[in-house]
């Protein structure tokens, strides 16, 4: 849910833009004895574009399912504002925390026995007390945000892959998330459909005024969307680097990361 | 959820008025324009925006607006549709900065023509047409598969086959020795009824011992094969529809294709060898144990001497119903083994034609064991064995 204030950009207000969306306490990850990423420190604030960076293999990805829930840290905590993600007490938090995020998974994830409308809908018949025709009319509405006006009745094996990830996005704002997660949206997309995909998520967050967690090592868009970021380093296994990322390439010290954000040219 | 009931007053429910001024029509909404609230009617809109002579402009004001969602969204699109179908010239600028540049962006990108489905209601006639056509097709399909099979089996026999030894090892050990607690449960449970079924009616006149022929006979000639086909078209038939369907959605059959190999050849063969090979091995297997369930009814209920049942058995049990036994069940291998492997090379590329295509698999071969069955019976019937 979206509060209407008095705002001409989001930039224009840094005080909202200090309240902390999500935290990152001590958090490390592993699978079984093999720890992919320790001592992970960061705070997601509301309206950022949030980019977890790094290279191929360096746990971007399993971050970002810990912070949505669906696999548990060895140690640390991921704090939202309702509290701890990961307090084993605390179910029915949890569910009121996810209710509050919208995740775009890889390839779209979309249920393939349904039409566009009924992905949409499903959450909305299942979470909200509207009734079918005004969900139909939701659905419609989301599915032409995303670009795909018209497309309500198609299954997604009917649609390409890049109609399948836009479907995919209009599905995780169905419930008016306050947070949006994406995991390498632009990956398999063509430059132009990136870079537009790269304006939705601009547009999407002045309007809705959402936060975004962005999982990509698609350098243009890191520099383009970004305005907070965390750079994960395979060698050390942790944490190397967090902030604006324009700003870190203009002043990191970190040969690693350098490397990253200049595609290995320094 | 709670349900706010629509009668109940409430300071910030929303609320819509609508003014008009020399033709200009402008919508003053007020209050908190989310899903959990009920919305007011639209019908009045509706009403002022159909009413003639046509009002010359739509504006908005929403100025006591204090939150909204994509409902709120969703309801001004219906309205800006309305005003659109009637040639009314809109204003958005009255609505709030978010609720604006997110129509204009649903707007961005037109509906795409001709892409919205019509659900146009098929005749009888039309059905019918559609329903011999796809089963045309499907024959065909059926047929090039039986082609493609039978060129791999002689490409296997001038050995020339292309497939991996080391898979159809792991195939054959899935297919046998983690078949073989299953198999071994339902023959006996199987033998163990046939000789309940059999007891009942024979010790009314003393000739308790016949259960043994029962037992002996329906196994090994019939039983025995069909429990391990069904068996193996449950396990095995829907484990092969469902892996190959899975490698045609992650495009792993194509990838095969384009390296050179057959398919056919690289997937198909060793998973029918492997059926063909292990079927009738389980199914020896399969008449044993019915057979010892058959010997533990005879022993412990009927309190048949032992030994001599085991020689009753063998007496009376004709050597002929071990090889049909056999024939069955090597025919069962071909059939579960192409049922399984045909449904999931036919595959379509989503999670629901995966399930399908196992579903199909299983039903295509236990109606192919049973009617194989029959024609066989009867056959031997015919020639007498």
């Amino acid at each position: 849910m979206y509060e209407v204030r008095v705002v001409s950009t989001p930039a224009a207000t840094p005080e909202s833009r200090q309240e902390p969306a999500i935290r990152a306490e001590k958090l490390t990850m592993a699978y079984g004895d093999f720890v992919i990423m320790r001592d992970l420190n960061f705070t997601v604030n509301q309206g950022d574009i949030f980019i977890i960076m790094g290279g191929s293999g360096c746990g971007k990805s399993t971050l970002l399912r810990v912070l949505v829930g669906l696999k548990e840290p060895a140690a640390g905590k991921v704090l939202y504002r309702e509290g701890s993600l990961w307090d084993t007490e605390a179910g029915s938090k949890r569910n009121a925390i996810l209710r509050r995020t919208g995740i775009l998974y890889q390839s779209g994830a979309l249920f393939s026995s349904m039409t566009l409308a009924q992905n949409i809908a499903l959450p909305l018949s299942q979470y909200t007390p509207l009734k079918p025709k005004e969900i139909r009319e939701l659905a419609s509405l989301k599915l032409a945000l995303v670009g795909l006006a018209g497309f309500e009745d198609f299954y997604p094996s009917e649609i390409s892959g890049g109609m399948c990830k836009r479907a995919g996005l209009a599905r995780a704002m169905a419930l008016d998330p306050d947070i949006l997660f994406f995991d390498e949206p632009s990956a398999g997309l063509d430059p132009v459909s990136a870079h537009l995909l790269d304006e939705l998520i601009l547009e999407l967050r002045e309007s809705l005024r959402a936060t975004f967690v962005v999982v990509t090592h698609e350098l243009a868009s890191i520099f383009a969307i970004g305005n907070n970021s965390v750079f994960l380093n395979v060698e050390t296994r942790t944490m190397s680097a967090s902030g604006d990322p324009n700003e870190l390439l203009a002043h990191t010290t970190d040969p690693n990361l350098r490397r990253f954000l200049t595609r290995g040219k320094e | 959820m709670t349900q706010h009931s629509g009668g109940r007053p409430k300071a910030d429910n929303p609320a819509r008025d609508i003014t008009q001024r020399d033709g200009a029509l402008t919508l003053v909404f007020s209050g908190v324009w989310r899903m959990d609230r009920p919305f007011p009617d639209l019908a009045p809109v509706t009403k002022a925006l159909e009413q003639t002579p046509a009002p010359k402009q739509l504006a908005f004001d929403a100025t006591a607006v204090t939150g909204w969602d994509s409902l709120f969204l969703s309801q001004c699109r219906a309205i800006l549709s309305l005003a659109k179908a009637r040639g009314i010239a809109v204003d958005l600028s009255g609505l709030p900065a978010g609720a604006e540049s997110l129509l204009a962006l649903a707007a961005k990108v037109p509906e795409r023509q001709g892409a919205a489905r019509k659900t146009n209601r098929t005749s009888f006639l039309e059905s019918m047409a559609n329903i011999g056509i796809s089963l045309s097709e499907s024959t065909g399909n059926l047929l090039e598969f039986l082609g493609d099979v039978t060129l791999a089996c002689v490409a296997l026999f001038r050995g020339k086959a292309v497939f991996q030894r080391s898979q159809l090892v792991s195939l054959i050990y899935q297919a046998s020795v983690q078949a073989l607690p299953i198999v071994s449960l339902i023959s006996l449970l199987v033998g163990l009824i046939l000789a309940f079924v059999g007891a009942i009616q024979l010790s009314q006149f003393g000739a308790q011992i016949y259960v043994s022929t029962i037992v002996g006979i329906a196994m090994i000639r019939v039983m025995g094969a069909i429990m391990t086909g069904i068996i193996m078209a449950g396990r095995t038939g829907a484990a092969y529809a469902a892996e190959l369907g899975t490698m045609q959605v992650n495009e792993e059959i194509d990838a095969l294709k384009t390296f050179g190999f057959s398919p056919t050849q690289f997937l198909v063969l060793p998973r029918m060898i492997a059926l063909v090979f292990i079927m009738p091995l389980l199914c020896v297997y399969a008449d044993l144990m019915g057979v010892l369930g058959g010997f533990v009814v005879g022993v412990f209920m009927l309190k048949i001497n032992p030994m001599q049942y085991l020689v009753h058995t063998w007496q009376s049990v004709p050597l002929a119903n071990f090889w049909i036994g056999l024939i069955h069940s090597t025919l069962f291998g071909v059939l579960v083994a192409m049922a399984g492997c045909y449904r999931g090379m036919h595959c379509g590329r989503s999670a629901l034609a995966v399930g399908q295509a196992t579903t199909s698999a299983v039903v295509t071969s236990i109606l192919a064991i049973i009617i194989a069955t029959a024609i066989i019976t009867v056959t031997c019937n015919i020639i007498g064995v």
